[in-house]
């Protein structure tokens, strides 16, 4: 594990306003989830979610043929395709657009591919002004932080951390009545949204047969960027396809029940190309931007290309019992929870941070919450098994690979087994048959240290079941 | 695990089946399923010993196990673990036909709910995460312990939380999996009951050894050491 990792999980388990604040959030919207997909309410819930699986595996063992589909629907409708490989080619086409249209300030929707790609950072590296209207977004760009979950970004700050932020940041005297601090980010992105020359959202759903970019929101700042500005650009993974406008049927009574137990979320935005004559709004030019950023890569994996079915609509983070302690910042990319442990190796290599995959008690919570069926726990394993094939090619971790294969050795010969039982319960300290909470100190390292730092250990029996057994 | 350190549930177990007339055979040969390794990455050598599983219990009619997570690597990961071995995966997958964790047994097998046991006492039970989201098992053994004479069950809120144990997990990770075992202890607590059961020994020993740390006046007990009680 790397030092940083561990440094955070460690962090975040010592802050006890924190561990509260992630805690009572995430069980709001994990209880949310389960009032609205209840058998009373969605009977056809656990069929939703096979065709939703379904879907999203057929588009994406068709994906060449459906992104053809979407690109020409698109430019029927008047509006652009543009193909990006990686964050720069996105970041080059959103500079290059803006310095033709004259264009200074950006409004952005929430969008969690513009994080992955650290676009903002990049558009303010070019001297442009990108700015967050997304509540949660806007708090956390305002903290400098990264989005703490897919669904809330600032989910781990109090109203008081608000009130800090933007006495700090828009010079304004101190609120901490959170619908007050809501009405001030409403009139300083107002403005923003009058002033602004182009909005960029992301895409939750692009429809192939219709050439629309579907978007879903509560507070109402995604249709503002989406039709305030002159220019929208939509920036979404190539995975976000869907064959056919019916389709949303089903991926729409999915999405917001998984993310935030609403039926629906306030605003469904279909987008379907600019502003048409004789209509009243939306922006002059439409541009959507199908990303890669490594999907083809994760695409041509058949085991693991589960991984591109997913909505991003966090639900695997709030039923997480690791992610509600550890939280979101100690994931080490943009990604956290369950679906943050499968992604980040797999785009970013298993290197980045190869104790990832084994964060996790395998308990099976993600998968059963999934709206889309991705096997976390079994792509988790699988990764597992990977990062050991890398370490034996490497060399590395030889003292962890040889205890293993001293346990298979162990554990295919019964004698042995019975043997090495008995002399670790011979050694083992008893007290009685109390719980032990002590060692030796020459007994007190490696798992048995590490064990013991957070509990007792069972005492060793007098005698093994097999030994009684053949008393019996 | 049951074998060495908490033999008495091996026992109970035992007593369970042979009251209700099952002929209960330990064949001396089994050691693991190969669980710790395939969790922690180790393919090849979970694949040694899950061999030696599938010899050692090929010929027997039911296998039984106390431990809902053992019962799921074989019932569950043995294909995927055999994939490019046909000849092993066909008897991996015959055999998981075979295998049953404890109380899905009594209640899908044996087709029974009242043991005759009797137990005087507060009883909340804890959901092993395999049992309950891969092998499925959720009423079972509630039923069971519902109808054990004297034993008042009260479930716990949130009912199916993990214990945090997750095998290697708990070492690798031991801060966060303590965390996550404290804040299962609390809605033990919660619950005003004197013994929590559950039908895995991994669960079991960390929430024992986080209740005994605490100095909690909390036991835990097997779903086998209650159903032999009278």
């Amino acid at each position: 594990m790397s030092i940083e990792f561990d440094r955070k999980i460690h962090k975040t388990l010592e802050d006890a306003n924190l561990q509260l604040a992630v805690y009572t959030a995430t069980a709001r919207l994990k209880d949310g989830r389960t009032e609205v997909v209840s058998p009373a309410e969605l009977p056809d819930y656990q069929e939703l979610r096979t065709q939703a699986h379904d879907l999203k595996k057929h588009v994406m063992e068709n994906l060449d043929s459906y992104l053809e589909e979407f690109e020409r629907n698109v430019e029927a409708h008047g509006g652009h395709v543009v193909y990006a490989k990686d964050a720069t080619e996105v970041a080059d086409f959103v500079v290059g657009l803006a310095k033709e249209r004259g264009a200074h300030l950006i409004v952005k929707g929430k969008s969690m591919t513009s994080e992955e790609l650290d676009l903002n950072e990049r558009l303010e590296h070019e001297g442009l002004e990108a700015v967050e209207t997304d509540l949660g977004e806007f708090i956390v760009q305002l903290a400098h932080e990264r989005p703490y979950h897919i669904v809330g970004p600032s989910l781990h700050k109090t109203r008081y951390d608000v009130a800090d932020l933007f006495t700090k940041y828009l010079g304004i005297e101190r609120e901490e009545v959170p619908e007050k601090q809501t009405a001030i980010a409403r009139g300083v992105l107002r403005k923003k949204f009058l002033a602004a020359d182009m909005g960029i959202s992301g895409a939750n759903m692009l429809v192939a047969d219709s050439g629309a970019v579907v978007l879903v929101e509560n507070e109402g700042n995604i249709r503002l960027t989406t039709s305030a500005p002159k220019v929208h650009i939509a920036v979404a993974g190539i995975e976000k396809l869907i064959p056919r406008a019916q389709d949303l049927a089903v991926f729409l009574k999915l999405l917001a029940r998984s993310s935030t137990g609403q039926r629906l979320s306030v605003y469904t935005s279909i987008l379907s190309g600019p502003r048409r004559p004789g209509e009243i709004d939306g922006p002059e030019e439409f541009y959507v931007v199908l990303l890669d950023n490594g999907r083809t890569r994760l695409l041509a994996d058949r085991a693991k290309r589960q991984s591109l079915y997913c909505l991003r609509c966090g639900a695997c983070l709030n039923a997480c019992p690791v992610y509600r302690k550890i939280g979101g910042h100690s994931f080490p990319w943009v990604y956290s929870g369950p679906i943050g442990a499968i992604l980040t190796p797999q785009f970013l290599g298993l290197g980045h941070e190869p104790a990832l995959p084994f964060a996790s008690s395998l308990c099976g919570a993600c998968k059963e919450v999934c709206p889309v069926k991705i096997e976390i726990p079994e792509l988790l394993l699988s990764l597992r098994g990977e990062v050991r094939k890398a370490e034996a090619r490497d060399r590395k971790n030889l003292l962890e690979r040889l205890s293993f294969r001293l346990f298979a050795w162990i554990m295919t010969h019964p004698r042995l087994y019975e043997m090495a039982g008995r002399v670790a319960a011979a050694t083992a300290p008893s007290d009685n048959g109390a719980w032990i909470s002590k060692v030796p100190a020459l007994m007190n390292f490696g798992p048995l240290r590490t064990w013991l730092s957070q509990r007792d250990l069972p005492p060793a029996p007098r005698k093994s079941f097999r030994e009684l057994w053949r008393l019996r | 695990m049951v074998d060495q350190l908490m033999p008495q549930v091996g026992i109970a177990m035992a007593d369970v089946l042979e009251r209700l007339g099952y002929r209960v055979d330990f064949p001396e040969e089994q050691t693991c399923c190969g669980q710790p390794a395939f969790n922690s990455g180790y393919r090849a050598e979970a694949r040694t010993v899950a061999r030696h599983f599938i010899d050692t219990f090929e010929q027997s009619e039911a296998v039984v196990v106390p431990s809902g997570s053992c019962a799921s690597m074989v019932v569950h990961h043995y294909a995927e673990l055999f994939q490019k071995e046909p000849a092993t995966l066909s008897r991996a997958e015959s055999l998981a036909k075979r295998v049953w964790e404890f109380s899905e047994f009594l209640t899908r097998v044996a087709g029974v709910e009242d043991v005759g046991a009797r137990f005087e006492d507060v009883v909340t039970y804890h959901d092993g995460c395999h049992s309950l989201r891969e092998m499925g098992i959720r009423e079972g053994p509630r039923r069971l312990l519902a109808r054990v004479r004297g034993l008042d069950l009260r479930e716990m809120q949130p009912a199916e939380e993990c214990c945090g144990f997750g095998g290697t997990f708990s070492v690798k990770f031991a801060e966060l999996s303590g965390a996550m075992a404290r804040t299962r202890i609390e809605a033990i607590l919660r619950t005003g009951a004197r013994t929590v059961v559950s039908a895995d020994p991994s669960c079991l020993m960390q929430i024992q050894g986080v209740l005994s740390r605490a100095g909690a006046p909390v036991r835990t007990l097997h779903l086998a050491e209650v159903l032999a009680s009278r």
